[in-house]
């Protein structure tokens, strides 16, 4: 099991200081705003996609600690050409991997660093809110 | 409790102003209610229900003559600060609120001292809170002279940790003849309080902060206020007599003590207030001031951590911010080596505001806490800055 210190070193702190995809987009066709309202964590995520009905950019903004940011940022990589539903369907598997419900396999790819969380319910949540503004984000077309 | 351990660490717990630890003698009163007299209040004739009454009730002398020697009949017990700022909004705000009245607050209230009263229909603003941590006084006495209907101030900050000049405020108040509630819920676990001089109209607190259990507290009023006000909610152990068409309430403060209140969580309080009691409280200050002090230099000491200005006059409470580091993720580390800290808004969403800041990390001083303790908290923090390096 990995210590929060060895999450933290691994992944999360190199993300939280060069988040990618830290933009806005210019023609965004989703967005949403993600909140934690218990430590007041905010991000705004935007999406856009293409008339093949893929994932063709995705860009988030906000505040947070370190470990809602560093879910952000790889989950804007880790959603890069995939459908709605293909999207929806990482967002249920991620979600299933931080409450154990599920172990971590190859199909989350470097999402599965965060398998560590599990172990902390207090910090879940942070990783799973940007996933949740997705989810908001991909009902709410512009 | 602290003996046990956390994250496989023995210890450090620095989060009283979240909740405070129980001496035995509270865990050991609630036991031997449990054991020895368990039985629902002011019904039965027989033995344990009297022995369970006379406890219940002994526990609100207690509790009058710790605040200073008020009427027994002035203490109403409820779940906690929460439910007694919401049963004054409710009962004694709503009921004759007009479009337009407003409650002045103060920038470093808790919410449930800003949401109840905005519930109860009525705007809330609020007294300007100074750099350096304070009430603005100037500025209170003016919007007092603005016709609010009421004062709401927490005595002490659960975020900054400053006292305030309640006396004062509650002399301003009065001149211009607006009633006082003051959220003790941070003060009376640190600081002796005399509803006979302060000068309040509405004093309330929560048992768990001043080492009692969860789930009870107190609301003093004024007697005459109390009487005034209708019940809030209804049931049994309230009523003077109940037909289908018509029914009349008991006194306070039974009135507003509708069905079985908690009352082993009564005893327990009772039985804190005994202990503290028993403790040289002034001694207990001391010690706190002396921790808080030294857990000011150092925190100092660290370096990259960032103290809220704050008066000298303080609860024990050192709030503070990590550059380059969220708060979440300090505790969280800090975690790691079993080192109990609040990490947030403190449920203080405006003073975060005021301040700039989304959130804070925040170490509170009990009288069990130690030297040692505040120096694992810098130890920690200086983990975490190498983290974050």
């Amino acid at each position: 099991m990995a210590t929060m210190d060895e999450l933290y070193q691994s992944v999360i702190i190199e993300h939280d200081r060069s988040p990618r995809n830290f933009r806005r987009l210019e023609a965004p066709t989703h967005q949403a705003d993600g909140r934690n309202p218990l430590c007041g964590d905010e991000v705004h995520l935007e999406l856009r996609v293409d008339e093949e009905g893929r994932i063709a950019e995705v860009g988030f903004q906000g505040r947070g600690c370190a470990v809602s940011k560093a879910s952000a940022s790889m989950m804007t990589t880790a959603l890069g050409g995939r459908t709605l539903p293909e999207a929806l369907e990482l967002a249920d598997r991620f979600q299933a991997l931080l409450t154990g419900k599920r172990e971590a396999d190859a199909s989350l790819g470097k999402l599965k660093v965060f398998q560590g969380l599990a172990a902390y319910p207090m910090r879940v949540k942070c990783a799973t809110m940007p996933w949740h503004a997705l989810r908001e984000a991909l009902r709410i077309e512009l | 409790m602290l003996r046990t351990t956390s994250r496989g660490k023995p210890i450090v717990y620095l989060d009283t102003a979240a909740s405070a630890q129980k001496p035995q003698a509270v865990l050991d009163a609630m036991t031997r209610f449990y054991e020895t007299s368990n039985a629902n209040i002011h019904r039965g004739v027989y033995q344990a229900s009297e022995q369970a009454t006379l406890a219940y009730d002994g526990a609100r002398e207690t509790l009058a003559s710790f605040l200073g020697g008020v009427a027994p009949e002035e203490i109403v017990f409820v779940r906690g600060t929460t439910e007694a700022i919401n049963l004054v909004a409710q009962s004694f705000l709503r009921p004759t609120l007009r479009p337009d009245d407003w409650v002045l607050v103060t920038e470093m209230e808790h919410h449930a001292n800003i949401v109840p009263w905005q519930l109860a229909g009525a705007r809330t603003v609020p007294v300007p809170v100074t750099d350096g941590g304070e009430l603005d006084l100037d500025a209170a006495r003016r919007l007092l002279s603005e016709g609010p209907r009421l004062l709401a101030v927490v005595h002490a900050s659960n975020t900054l940790g400053t006292i305030n000049p309640i006396a004062e405020l509650a002399a301003m108040a009065r001149n211009a003849g607006v009633p006082v509630l003051v959220d003790g819920a941070q003060a009376v676990g640190h600081l002796a309080v005399d509803l006979t001089t302060l000068g309040a109209d509405f004093y309330c607190f929560s048992g768990h902060k001043l080492f009692g259990p969860t789930g009870v507290g107190v609301l003093w009023g004024r007697r005459e206020l109390l009487e005034a006000m209708p019940p809030w909610q209804g049931g049994g152990d309230m009523i003077d007599h109940v037909s289908f068409e018509r029914t009349t309430f008991a006194p306070v403060p039974h009135k507003f003590e509708a069905g079985t209140p908690d009352i082993a969580g009564v005893i327990g309080l009772d039985a804190a207030v005994h202990w503290l009691g028993a403790q040289d409280r002034t001694a207990i200050a001391a010690h706190e001031e002396t921790l808080w002090r030294a857990g000011r230099e150092l925190l100092d000491a660290v370096g990259g951590v960032v103290r809220l200005a704050v008066p000298d006059r303080n609860v024990g409470i050192l709030t503070f911010t990590v550059d380059g580091a969220h708060p979440h993720d300090v505790a969280s580390l800090l975690d790691q080596d079993g080192i109990c800290v609040r990490a947030g808004h403190h449920c203080t969403q405006p003073l975060h505001r005021r301040l700039g800041l989304p959130a804070t990390v925040r170490a509170s001083i009990a009288p069990y806490t130690a030297l040692a303790d505040l120096e694992a908290l810098a130890a920690g923090l200086r983990r975490v800055r190498q983290v974050f390096a």
